[in-house]
Protein backbone atom coordinates (compact mmCIF):
# COMPACT_ATOMS: atom_id res chain seq x y z
CA UNK A 1 0.00 0.00 0.00
CA UNK A 2 2.51 2.10 0.94
CA UNK A 3 4.78 2.26 -2.43
CA UNK A 4 0.90 2.78 -4.14
CA UNK A 5 0.25 5.93 -2.18
CA UNK A 6 4.32 7.29 -2.47
CA UNK A 7 3.52 6.88 -6.53
CA UNK A 8 0.50 8.61 -6.42
CA UNK A 9 1.87 11.71 -4.38
CA UNK A 10 4.55 12.25 -7.13
CA UNK A 11 2.01 11.83 -9.73
CA UNK A 12 0.14 14.74 -8.22
CA UNK A 13 2.89 16.35 -7.34
CA UNK A 14 4.31 16.66 -11.36
CA UNK A 15 0.51 16.70 -12.84
CA UNK A 16 0.12 20.08 -10.48
CA UNK A 17 3.30 21.78 -11.76
CA UNK A 18 2.09 20.81 -15.37
CA UNK A 19 -1.47 22.54 -14.05
CA UNK A 20 -3.54 19.79 -14.54
CA UNK A 21 -6.88 19.06 -12.64
CA UNK A 22 -6.66 16.14 -10.19
CA UNK A 23 -9.88 15.12 -9.47
CA UNK A 24 -9.37 13.04 -5.84
CA UNK A 25 -12.47 11.16 -4.77
CA UNK A 26 -10.82 10.88 -1.08
CA UNK A 27 -9.57 14.73 -0.85
CA UNK A 28 -9.94 16.35 2.11
CA UNK A 29 -12.09 19.78 1.62
CA UNK A 30 -14.24 21.94 2.98
CA UNK A 31 -17.49 21.15 1.30
CA UNK A 32 -19.18 24.82 2.08
CA UNK A 33 -16.19 26.27 0.58
CA UNK A 34 -15.38 24.05 -2.47
CA UNK A 35 -19.14 24.53 -3.49
CA UNK A 36 -18.24 27.76 -3.71
CA UNK A 37 -15.21 27.73 -5.57
CA UNK A 38 -17.07 25.51 -8.30
CA UNK A 39 -19.76 27.87 -8.39
CA UNK A 40 -16.93 30.37 -9.69
CA UNK A 41 -15.28 28.08 -12.36
CA UNK A 42 -18.95 27.84 -13.32
CA UNK A 43 -20.22 31.11 -13.35
CA UNK A 44 -20.46 31.34 -17.10
CA UNK A 45 -23.53 28.56 -16.82
CA UNK A 46 -24.81 30.46 -14.20
CA UNK A 47 -24.95 33.47 -16.51
CA UNK A 48 -26.53 31.29 -19.75
CA UNK A 49 -28.67 29.63 -17.14
CA UNK A 50 -30.08 33.14 -16.33
CA UNK A 51 -30.44 34.33 -20.03
CA UNK A 52 -32.21 31.14 -20.86
CA UNK A 53 -34.92 31.65 -18.13
CA UNK A 54 -35.99 34.80 -19.51
CA UNK A 55 -35.84 34.48 -22.95
CA UNK A 56 -37.23 31.03 -23.14
CA UNK A 57 -40.44 32.17 -20.98
CA UNK A 58 -41.45 34.99 -22.89
CA UNK A 59 -39.83 33.90 -26.34
CA UNK A 60 -43.34 32.95 -27.67
CA UNK A 61 -45.56 35.59 -25.77
CA UNK A 62 -46.70 38.29 -27.86
CA UNK A 63 -45.99 40.83 -24.95
CA UNK A 64 -42.82 39.21 -23.91
CA UNK A 65 -40.97 40.71 -21.14
CA UNK A 66 -43.68 43.18 -20.39
CA UNK A 67 -45.21 40.14 -18.33
CA UNK A 68 -42.67 40.99 -15.62
CA UNK A 69 -44.17 44.29 -15.40
CA UNK A 70 -47.85 43.46 -15.99
CA UNK A 71 -48.38 40.62 -13.60
CA UNK A 72 -47.31 42.38 -10.34
CA UNK A 73 -49.98 45.27 -11.50
CA UNK A 74 -52.76 42.74 -12.21
CA UNK A 75 -51.92 41.44 -8.96
CA UNK A 76 -52.46 45.15 -7.18
CA UNK A 77 -55.43 45.97 -9.23
CA UNK A 78 -57.23 43.11 -7.60
CA UNK A 79 -56.12 43.36 -4.10
CA UNK A 80 -56.67 47.30 -4.67
CA UNK A 81 -60.25 46.34 -5.51
CA UNK A 82 -61.02 43.78 -3.09
CA UNK A 83 -59.24 45.82 0.20
CA UNK A 84 -60.77 49.23 -0.46
CA UNK A 85 -64.33 48.06 -1.54
CA UNK A 86 -65.10 44.63 0.13
CA UNK A 87 -62.95 45.16 3.56
CA UNK A 88 -63.16 48.72 3.46
CA UNK A 89 -59.79 49.07 4.61
CA UNK A 90 -58.19 52.77 4.22
CA UNK A 91 -54.29 53.11 3.74
CA UNK A 92 -52.99 55.92 2.11
CA UNK A 93 -51.61 54.79 -1.24
CA UNK A 94 -52.30 51.19 -1.01
CA UNK A 95 -51.97 49.95 -4.68
CA UNK A 96 -48.12 51.24 -3.73
CA UNK A 97 -48.10 49.36 -0.84
CA UNK A 98 -49.11 46.26 -2.13
CA UNK A 99 -47.07 46.42 -4.78
CA UNK A 100 -43.89 46.62 -2.91
CA UNK A 101 -44.89 44.04 -0.38
CA UNK A 102 -45.93 41.78 -3.67
CA UNK A 103 -42.60 42.47 -5.46
CA UNK A 104 -40.65 41.65 -2.16
CA UNK A 105 -43.03 38.24 -1.49
CA UNK A 106 -43.19 37.05 -4.95
CA UNK A 107 -39.49 36.94 -5.52
CA UNK A 108 -39.31 34.79 -2.31
CA UNK A 109 -42.02 32.41 -3.04
CA UNK A 110 -41.38 32.17 -7.11
CA UNK A 111 -37.58 31.55 -6.60
CA UNK A 112 -37.68 29.55 -3.67
CA UNK A 113 -40.06 27.17 -5.51
CA UNK A 114 -37.84 27.20 -8.71
CA UNK A 115 -35.07 26.34 -6.66
CA UNK A 116 -36.80 23.08 -4.61
CA UNK A 117 -38.11 21.83 -8.43
CA UNK A 118 -34.89 22.42 -9.98
CA UNK A 119 -32.94 20.51 -7.80
CA UNK A 120 -35.23 17.91 -6.71
CA UNK A 121 -36.94 16.76 -10.31
CA UNK A 122 -33.95 17.83 -12.19
CA UNK A 123 -31.56 14.65 -11.31
CA UNK A 124 -31.21 13.10 -14.91
CA UNK A 125 -29.20 15.60 -15.53
CA UNK A 126 -26.48 15.42 -12.11
CA UNK A 127 -26.75 11.92 -13.11
CA UNK A 128 -24.86 12.28 -16.10
CA UNK A 129 -22.42 15.53 -16.00
CA UNK A 130 -20.56 17.02 -12.97
CA UNK A 131 -21.87 19.92 -11.88
CA UNK A 132 -22.04 22.53 -8.95
CA UNK A 133 -25.26 21.15 -7.99
CA UNK A 134 -26.02 24.77 -6.75
CA UNK A 135 -25.57 26.42 -10.34
CA UNK A 136 -29.19 26.23 -10.97
CA UNK A 137 -29.98 27.78 -7.24
CA UNK A 138 -28.00 30.68 -7.98
CA UNK A 139 -29.12 31.01 -11.74
CA UNK A 140 -33.17 31.15 -10.01
CA UNK A 141 -31.88 33.55 -7.74
CA UNK A 142 -30.18 35.63 -10.44
CA UNK A 143 -33.57 35.40 -12.32
CA UNK A 144 -35.52 36.32 -9.77
CA UNK A 145 -33.01 39.61 -9.41
CA UNK A 146 -33.77 40.63 -12.95
CA UNK A 147 -37.41 40.09 -12.94
CA UNK A 148 -37.74 42.46 -9.40
CA UNK A 149 -35.53 44.94 -10.74
CA UNK A 150 -37.81 45.12 -14.23
CA UNK A 151 -40.85 45.67 -11.55
CA UNK A 152 -39.61 48.61 -9.66
CA UNK A 153 -40.20 50.16 -13.18
CA UNK A 154 -44.23 49.90 -12.62
CA UNK A 155 -44.30 50.55 -8.92
CA UNK A 156 -42.66 53.49 -9.40
CA UNK A 157 -45.22 54.41 -12.06
CA UNK A 158 -47.64 53.37 -9.81
CA UNK A 159 -45.93 55.88 -7.00
CA UNK A 160 -46.15 58.89 -9.32
CA UNK A 161 -49.90 58.50 -10.93
CA UNK A 162 -50.92 58.34 -7.11
CA UNK A 163 -49.27 61.05 -5.53
CA UNK A 164 -46.84 58.70 -3.42
CA UNK A 165 -43.72 60.67 -2.51
CA UNK A 166 -40.06 58.66 -3.69
CA UNK A 167 -37.83 59.30 -1.53
CA UNK A 168 -33.74 59.05 -2.38
CA UNK A 169 -33.87 55.78 0.21
CA UNK A 170 -34.89 53.85 -2.56
CA UNK A 171 -31.71 53.80 -3.67
CA UNK A 172 -30.44 51.82 -0.86
CA UNK A 173 -32.80 49.06 -1.98
CA UNK A 174 -30.51 46.63 -3.48
CA UNK A 175 -28.98 45.85 0.01
CA UNK A 176 -32.52 44.63 0.92
CA UNK A 177 -32.43 42.48 -2.55
CA UNK A 178 -29.37 41.13 -1.50
CA UNK A 179 -30.42 39.85 1.89
CA UNK A 180 -33.59 38.84 0.47
CA UNK A 181 -31.51 36.40 -1.93
CA UNK A 182 -29.85 35.18 0.67
CA UNK A 183 -32.64 34.43 2.70
CA UNK A 184 -34.18 32.52 -0.42
CA UNK A 185 -31.18 30.60 -1.82
CA UNK A 186 -31.24 29.69 2.25
CA UNK A 187 -34.22 28.44 2.78
CA UNK A 188 -34.47 26.83 -1.48
CA UNK A 189 -31.27 25.00 -0.63
CA UNK A 190 -32.78 23.70 2.85
CA UNK A 191 -36.21 22.53 1.54
CA UNK A 192 -34.22 20.70 -1.39
CA UNK A 193 -32.30 18.98 0.89
CA UNK A 194 -35.19 17.93 2.91
CA UNK A 195 -36.87 17.31 -0.63
CA UNK A 196 -34.55 14.88 -2.04
CA UNK A 197 -34.82 12.48 0.65
CA UNK A 198 -38.93 13.05 0.93
CA UNK A 199 -40.69 13.91 -1.65
CA UNK A 200 -43.92 15.16 0.33
CA UNK A 201 -41.54 18.41 1.53
CA UNK A 202 -42.20 19.63 -1.94
CA UNK A 203 -45.80 18.80 -2.14
CA UNK A 204 -46.12 20.56 1.37
CA UNK A 205 -44.31 23.54 0.60
CA UNK A 206 -47.20 24.61 -1.44
CA UNK A 207 -49.30 24.87 1.14
CA UNK A 208 -46.88 26.24 3.98
CA UNK A 209 -45.74 29.31 1.34
CA UNK A 210 -50.17 30.43 1.59
CA UNK A 211 -50.33 30.12 5.32
CA UNK A 212 -46.66 31.81 5.45
CA UNK A 213 -47.83 35.41 2.88
CA UNK A 214 -50.67 35.64 4.89
CA UNK A 215 -48.49 35.71 8.21
CA UNK A 216 -46.00 38.33 6.65
CA UNK A 217 -47.56 42.03 6.41
CA UNK A 218 -47.57 41.74 2.23
CA UNK A 219 -51.40 42.83 1.75
CA UNK A 220 -51.86 44.43 4.86
CA UNK A 221 -50.07 46.50 7.37
CA UNK A 222 -48.64 45.20 10.60
CA UNK A 223 -50.21 47.73 12.84
CA UNK A 224 -53.89 46.00 11.99
CA UNK A 225 -53.09 42.84 13.91
CA UNK A 226 -53.86 42.26 17.47
CA UNK A 227 -50.99 42.49 19.75
CA UNK A 228 -51.08 38.69 20.71
CA UNK A 229 -50.61 38.06 16.85
CA UNK A 230 -48.14 40.48 16.14
CA UNK A 231 -46.08 38.93 19.13
CA UNK A 232 -46.35 35.68 17.45
CA UNK A 233 -45.66 36.80 13.81
CA UNK A 234 -42.22 38.73 14.69
CA UNK A 235 -40.82 35.01 14.66
CA UNK A 236 -41.56 35.78 10.98
CA UNK A 237 -38.00 36.11 9.45
CA UNK A 238 -39.93 37.65 5.67
CA UNK A 239 -41.82 40.39 8.22
CA UNK A 240 -38.29 42.24 8.48
CA UNK A 241 -37.16 41.69 5.24
CA UNK A 242 -40.52 42.64 3.47
CA UNK A 243 -40.80 45.99 5.92
CA UNK A 244 -37.24 47.01 4.91
CA UNK A 245 -37.90 46.91 1.55
CA UNK A 246 -41.51 48.99 2.15
CA UNK A 247 -39.52 51.36 4.27
CA UNK A 248 -37.36 52.13 1.66
CA UNK A 249 -39.36 52.27 -1.05
CA UNK A 250 -43.07 53.28 -0.11
CA UNK A 251 -42.35 54.91 3.05
CA UNK A 252 -39.72 56.71 1.74
CA UNK A 253 -37.82 56.17 5.44
CA UNK A 254 -34.41 54.90 6.47
CA UNK A 255 -34.99 51.87 8.58
CA UNK A 256 -33.98 51.73 12.26
CA UNK A 257 -30.53 49.72 13.16
CA UNK A 258 -32.36 47.04 15.01
CA UNK A 259 -34.64 45.95 12.04
CA UNK A 260 -31.26 46.16 9.85
CA UNK A 261 -29.44 44.45 11.93
CA UNK A 262 -32.38 41.40 11.85
CA UNK A 263 -32.61 41.59 8.87
CA UNK A 264 -29.16 41.02 8.24
CA UNK A 265 -28.47 38.27 10.96
CA UNK A 266 -31.58 36.40 9.74
CA UNK A 267 -30.31 36.46 6.07
CA UNK A 268 -26.92 35.61 6.13
CA UNK A 269 -28.20 33.19 8.74
CA UNK A 270 -30.77 31.44 6.60
CA UNK A 271 -27.56 31.49 3.97
CA UNK A 272 -25.26 29.93 5.91
CA UNK A 273 -27.54 26.83 7.37
CA UNK A 274 -28.91 25.75 3.72
CA UNK A 275 -25.54 25.97 2.53
CA UNK A 276 -23.98 24.07 5.13
CA UNK A 277 -26.96 21.46 4.85
CA UNK A 278 -26.65 21.48 1.32
CA UNK A 279 -22.96 21.11 0.79
CA UNK A 280 -23.08 18.93 3.30
CA UNK A 281 -25.28 16.31 1.64
CA UNK A 282 -24.83 16.85 -1.83
CA UNK A 283 -22.04 14.03 -2.21
CA UNK A 284 -25.31 11.67 -0.77
CA UNK A 285 -27.95 13.13 -3.32
CA UNK A 286 -25.92 10.60 -6.31
CA UNK A 287 -27.31 8.14 -4.31
CA UNK A 288 -30.53 8.87 -4.09
CA UNK A 289 -32.13 9.46 -7.57
CA UNK B 1 0.24 -3.87 -1.61
CA UNK B 2 -3.56 -4.58 -1.14
CA UNK B 3 -4.31 -6.35 -4.12
CA UNK B 4 -7.81 -6.90 -5.41
CA UNK B 5 -8.37 -10.76 -6.48
CA UNK B 6 -9.87 -10.63 -9.58
CA UNK B 7 -6.21 -9.10 -10.98
CA UNK B 8 -3.95 -10.78 -13.14
CA UNK B 9 -0.18 -9.88 -14.32
CA UNK B 10 -1.12 -6.97 -16.63
CA UNK B 11 -2.64 -5.31 -14.07
CA UNK B 12 0.02 -5.20 -12.07
CA UNK B 13 2.65 -4.03 -14.51
CA UNK B 14 -0.01 -1.04 -14.86
CA UNK B 15 0.40 -0.59 -11.11
CA UNK B 16 4.28 -0.14 -11.41
CA UNK B 17 3.69 1.99 -14.44
CA UNK B 18 2.28 4.94 -11.52
CA UNK B 19 5.37 6.32 -11.42
CA UNK B 20 6.23 6.69 -14.79
CA UNK B 21 3.15 9.81 -14.30
CA UNK B 22 0.68 7.39 -17.35
CA UNK B 23 -2.43 6.81 -15.04
CA UNK B 24 -5.18 9.04 -15.98
CA UNK B 25 -7.87 7.29 -14.44
CA UNK B 26 -7.05 5.07 -10.99
CA UNK B 27 -9.47 3.43 -8.97
CA UNK B 28 -8.17 1.96 -5.35
CA UNK B 29 -10.15 -0.95 -3.98
CA UNK B 30 -13.65 0.86 -4.73
CA UNK B 31 -16.35 0.22 -3.00
CA UNK B 32 -20.11 1.87 -4.21
CA UNK B 33 -22.68 0.79 -1.77
CA UNK B 34 -26.25 1.30 -2.87
CA UNK B 35 -29.22 0.86 0.37
CA UNK B 36 -32.18 0.06 -1.43
CA UNK B 37 -34.91 0.00 0.74
CA UNK B 38 -36.99 -3.30 0.26
CA UNK B 39 -40.58 -1.14 -0.49
CA UNK B 40 -40.19 2.20 -1.92
CA UNK B 41 -40.67 4.53 1.42
CA UNK B 42 -41.15 7.98 -0.26
CA UNK B 43 -43.26 9.76 1.79
CA UNK B 44 -42.44 11.14 4.95
CA UNK B 45 -45.65 9.42 7.25
CA UNK B 46 -44.79 6.18 5.74
CA UNK B 47 -41.18 6.41 6.84
CA UNK B 48 -42.24 8.02 10.21
CA UNK B 49 -44.68 4.96 11.17
CA UNK B 50 -42.12 2.47 10.01
CA UNK B 51 -39.25 3.79 11.53
CA UNK B 52 -41.47 3.86 14.91
CA UNK B 53 -42.41 0.27 14.20
CA UNK B 54 -38.97 -0.35 13.55
CA UNK B 55 -39.72 -1.85 9.75
CA UNK B 56 -36.94 0.00 7.74
CA UNK B 57 -35.71 -2.86 5.70
CA UNK B 58 -32.76 -1.83 3.97
CA UNK B 59 -31.03 -3.94 1.23
CA UNK B 60 -27.79 -3.72 0.25
CA UNK B 61 -26.86 -3.63 -3.27
CA UNK B 62 -23.11 -3.48 -4.35
CA UNK B 63 -22.92 -1.84 -7.69
CA UNK B 64 -19.18 -2.02 -7.66
CA UNK B 65 -17.28 -4.58 -4.90
CA UNK B 66 -14.05 -3.78 -4.18
CA UNK B 67 -12.45 -2.98 -7.91
CA UNK B 68 -9.09 -1.25 -8.46
CA UNK B 69 -8.04 -0.38 -12.07
CA UNK B 70 -5.77 1.51 -13.63
CA UNK B 71 -5.70 3.27 -16.68
CA UNK B 72 -3.50 4.86 -19.15
CA UNK B 73 -2.91 7.63 -20.69
CA UNK B 74 -3.71 7.19 -25.04
CA UNK B 75 -5.46 4.08 -24.34
CA UNK B 76 -8.80 2.87 -25.44
CA UNK B 77 -10.04 1.02 -22.82
CA UNK B 78 -13.44 -1.23 -22.70
CA UNK B 79 -15.84 -1.89 -20.21
CA UNK B 80 -18.25 -4.92 -20.93
CA UNK B 81 -20.39 -7.10 -19.01
CA UNK B 82 -24.33 -8.02 -18.68
CA UNK B 83 -26.63 -5.39 -17.48
CA UNK B 84 -26.69 -4.57 -14.10
CA UNK B 85 -22.91 -5.49 -13.61
CA UNK B 86 -21.50 -2.25 -12.11
CA UNK B 87 -20.88 -0.66 -15.43
CA UNK B 88 -22.21 2.85 -15.43
CA UNK B 89 -22.08 2.83 -11.63
CA UNK B 90 -18.15 2.90 -12.80
CA UNK B 91 -18.35 5.97 -15.41
CA UNK B 92 -20.40 7.86 -12.92
CA UNK B 93 -17.07 7.50 -10.88
CA UNK B 94 -14.56 8.63 -13.83
CA UNK B 95 -17.25 11.55 -14.65
CA UNK B 96 -17.64 12.20 -10.85
CA UNK B 97 -21.22 12.65 -11.23
CA UNK B 98 -20.69 10.37 -7.55
CA UNK B 99 -17.97 9.61 -5.13
CA UNK B 100 -17.50 5.81 -3.81
CA UNK B 101 -18.85 4.55 -0.63
CA UNK B 102 -15.34 3.10 0.12
CA UNK B 103 -12.07 3.39 -1.79
CA UNK B 104 -10.78 6.02 -4.35
CA UNK B 105 -11.27 7.64 -7.36
CA UNK B 106 -8.35 9.72 -9.28
CA UNK B 107 -8.91 11.51 -12.54
CA UNK B 108 -6.26 13.10 -13.89
CA UNK B 109 -7.63 16.16 -16.66
CA UNK B 110 -10.57 16.99 -18.36
CA UNK B 111 -12.97 14.29 -18.60
CA UNK B 112 -15.77 14.84 -21.26
CA UNK B 113 -18.69 12.24 -20.83
CA UNK B 114 -20.64 11.30 -24.30
CA UNK B 115 -23.25 10.48 -22.43
CA UNK B 116 -24.39 14.14 -21.79
CA UNK B 117 -24.66 15.31 -25.61
CA UNK B 118 -27.19 17.87 -25.64
CA UNK B 119 -27.43 17.93 -22.10
CA UNK B 120 -30.16 21.18 -21.47
CA UNK B 121 -31.08 21.96 -24.58
CA UNK B 122 -33.86 23.84 -24.43
CA UNK B 123 -36.68 24.18 -27.78
CA UNK B 124 -37.51 27.63 -27.21
CA UNK B 125 -33.86 29.30 -27.79
CA UNK B 126 -32.20 29.31 -30.95
CA UNK B 127 -29.11 26.84 -32.14
CA UNK B 128 -26.70 29.19 -31.20
CA UNK B 129 -27.98 29.95 -27.45
CA UNK B 130 -28.07 26.41 -26.95
CA UNK B 131 -24.55 26.16 -28.13
CA UNK B 132 -23.34 28.22 -25.26
CA UNK B 133 -25.48 27.04 -22.56
CA UNK B 134 -25.02 23.21 -23.65
CA UNK B 135 -20.83 24.28 -23.45
CA UNK B 136 -21.35 25.74 -20.35
CA UNK B 137 -23.19 22.84 -18.80
CA UNK B 138 -20.36 20.40 -19.58
CA UNK B 139 -17.71 22.74 -18.06
CA UNK B 140 -16.66 25.20 -20.98
CA UNK B 141 -15.90 28.62 -20.30
CA UNK B 142 -18.06 31.33 -22.32
CA UNK B 143 -14.48 31.84 -24.12
CA UNK B 144 -13.64 28.89 -25.10
CA UNK B 145 -17.30 28.60 -26.36
CA UNK B 146 -16.84 31.75 -28.77
CA UNK B 147 -13.12 30.22 -29.94
CA UNK B 148 -14.93 27.25 -30.71
CA UNK B 149 -17.58 28.61 -32.05
CA UNK B 150 -17.01 28.17 -35.67
CA UNK B 151 -15.87 24.83 -35.54
CA UNK B 152 -18.73 23.35 -34.09
CA UNK B 153 -21.21 25.04 -36.52
CA UNK B 154 -18.88 24.00 -39.55
CA UNK B 155 -18.54 20.09 -37.83
CA UNK B 156 -22.47 20.00 -36.93
CA UNK B 157 -22.58 21.34 -40.79
CA UNK B 158 -25.85 24.05 -39.23
CA UNK B 159 -24.52 27.16 -40.42
CA UNK B 160 -28.46 27.21 -42.05
CA UNK B 161 -30.25 26.98 -39.24
CA UNK B 162 -27.96 28.27 -36.20
CA UNK B 163 -30.06 30.94 -35.83
CA UNK B 164 -33.74 29.27 -35.40
CA UNK B 165 -35.09 27.85 -32.44
CA UNK B 166 -34.24 24.28 -31.78
CA UNK B 167 -37.43 23.10 -31.98
CA UNK B 168 -37.43 23.16 -35.44
CA UNK B 169 -34.83 20.82 -35.66
CA UNK B 170 -34.66 17.35 -36.45
CA UNK B 171 -33.87 14.82 -33.76
CA UNK B 172 -30.54 14.12 -36.13
CA UNK B 173 -29.62 17.82 -36.45
CA UNK B 174 -29.98 17.60 -31.98
CA UNK B 175 -27.74 14.75 -31.65
CA UNK B 176 -25.03 16.31 -34.54
CA UNK B 177 -25.06 19.75 -33.23
CA UNK B 178 -24.86 17.92 -29.19
CA UNK B 179 -22.10 15.84 -30.51
CA UNK B 180 -20.15 18.96 -31.98
CA UNK B 181 -20.43 20.66 -28.92
CA UNK B 182 -19.69 17.75 -26.39
CA UNK B 183 -16.55 17.23 -28.64
CA UNK B 184 -15.43 20.86 -29.65
CA UNK B 185 -12.40 21.12 -26.76
CA UNK B 186 -10.28 17.86 -26.45
CA UNK B 187 -10.27 16.64 -23.21
CA UNK B 188 -7.90 14.18 -21.30
CA UNK B 189 -11.02 11.59 -20.71
CA UNK B 190 -13.35 10.94 -23.26
CA UNK B 191 -15.99 8.46 -21.95
CA UNK B 192 -18.44 6.99 -24.65
CA UNK B 193 -21.21 4.84 -23.70
CA UNK B 194 -22.14 2.68 -26.69
CA UNK B 195 -21.35 2.52 -29.57
CA UNK B 196 -22.11 6.22 -31.37
CA UNK B 197 -24.97 6.58 -33.52
CA UNK B 198 -25.73 9.82 -33.86
CA UNK B 199 -27.43 11.19 -37.42
CA UNK B 200 -27.03 9.08 -40.64
CA UNK B 201 -24.01 7.22 -41.79
CA UNK B 202 -21.80 10.36 -43.17
CA UNK B 203 -22.06 11.32 -40.04
CA UNK B 204 -21.49 8.43 -37.70
CA UNK B 205 -18.39 8.23 -40.27
CA UNK B 206 -17.31 11.98 -39.37
CA UNK B 207 -17.82 11.46 -35.61
CA UNK B 208 -15.95 8.27 -35.32
CA UNK B 209 -13.00 10.00 -37.12
CA UNK B 210 -12.88 12.84 -34.62
CA UNK B 211 -12.70 10.13 -31.45
CA UNK B 212 -9.92 8.55 -33.48
CA UNK B 213 -8.20 12.00 -33.95
CA UNK B 214 -8.26 12.35 -29.67
CA UNK B 215 -6.89 8.98 -29.73
CA UNK B 216 -4.12 9.94 -31.75
CA UNK B 217 -3.49 13.30 -29.86
CA UNK B 218 -3.12 11.21 -26.61
CA UNK B 219 -6.51 11.50 -25.19
CA UNK B 220 -7.64 8.29 -23.10
CA UNK B 221 -11.12 6.57 -24.10
CA UNK B 222 -12.88 4.97 -21.34
CA UNK B 223 -15.72 3.11 -23.93
CA UNK B 224 -18.73 1.01 -22.88
CA UNK B 225 -20.31 -1.17 -25.16
CA UNK B 226 -22.43 -3.96 -25.76
CA UNK B 227 -21.22 -4.68 -28.84
CA UNK B 228 -18.17 -6.97 -28.76
CA UNK B 229 -17.02 -6.25 -32.20
CA UNK B 230 -16.13 -2.69 -31.55
CA UNK B 231 -14.50 -3.18 -28.47
CA UNK B 232 -12.08 -5.71 -29.77
CA UNK B 233 -11.67 -3.69 -33.08
CA UNK B 234 -10.99 -0.44 -31.02
CA UNK B 235 -9.79 -1.48 -27.55
CA UNK B 236 -6.07 -1.52 -26.35
CA UNK B 237 -7.25 -3.65 -22.96
CA UNK B 238 -11.05 -4.59 -21.57
CA UNK B 239 -12.49 -5.13 -18.60
CA UNK B 240 -14.94 -7.69 -17.96
CA UNK B 241 -17.27 -6.60 -15.13
CA UNK B 242 -19.97 -8.80 -13.32
CA UNK B 243 -22.23 -8.44 -10.34
CA UNK B 244 -20.07 -5.35 -9.09
CA UNK B 245 -16.58 -7.04 -9.20
CA UNK B 246 -13.54 -7.27 -12.03
CA UNK B 247 -13.70 -10.37 -13.92
CA UNK B 248 -11.38 -10.87 -16.21
CA UNK B 249 -8.94 -7.36 -17.12
CA UNK B 250 -6.56 -7.65 -19.95
CA UNK B 251 -6.02 -6.90 -23.95
CA UNK B 252 -9.44 -6.69 -25.52
CA UNK B 253 -9.84 -9.41 -27.56
CA UNK B 254 -8.63 -12.10 -24.73
CA UNK B 255 -11.44 -10.06 -22.40
CA UNK B 256 -14.20 -10.44 -25.33
CA UNK B 257 -13.63 -13.75 -26.03
CA UNK B 258 -13.71 -15.17 -22.02
CA UNK B 259 -17.05 -12.94 -21.60
CA UNK B 260 -17.73 -14.57 -24.90
CA UNK B 261 -17.72 -18.00 -24.21
CA UNK B 262 -18.86 -17.44 -20.95
CA UNK B 263 -22.18 -16.27 -22.18
CA UNK B 264 -22.45 -19.11 -24.44
CA UNK B 265 -22.41 -21.31 -21.82
CA UNK B 266 -25.01 -19.56 -19.77
CA UNK B 267 -27.48 -19.17 -22.84
CA UNK B 268 -26.98 -23.40 -23.15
Amino acid sequence: MFKCNATIVTMLKASMKSKVFIYDSSAKQNLMLNELRQIWRYRDLVFFLVRRDLTARYKRSILGVAWTMLNPLGMMVILSIVFSQVFRVKIEGYPAFVLSGLLCWNFFSQVSSAIIYSLVWGGDLYNRIYLPRSAFAISAIGTGLVNIVLSLVPLVLVMIVIHVPIKLTILLVPLVMFLLALFTLGVGLLISTIGIYFTDIVEMYGIVLMAWMYITPVIYPLDILPDKIRQLIQFNPMVYIVDLFRMLVFYGIFPSAQTWIIGAIVSVGAFLVGWYIFTGKSNEFAYRT
Amino acid sequence: MNLPTALNSNNIIALANIGDNDSVVILENVTVRYRVPKEQVRTFKEYAIRRIKGEINHVEFLALNDVSLNIMRGEVFGLIGPNGAGKTTLLRLVAQVMRPTQGRVIVVGRVAPLLAMGAGFHPELTGRENVFLNGALLGYTRRQIEERFEWIVDFAEMWDFIDTPLRTYSSGMMARLGFAVATAVMPDVLIVDEVLSVGDIAFQEKSAARIHEFREAGATILLVSHSMDAVKKMCNRAAWLDHGKIRALGPADEVVEGFEEYMIIQTI
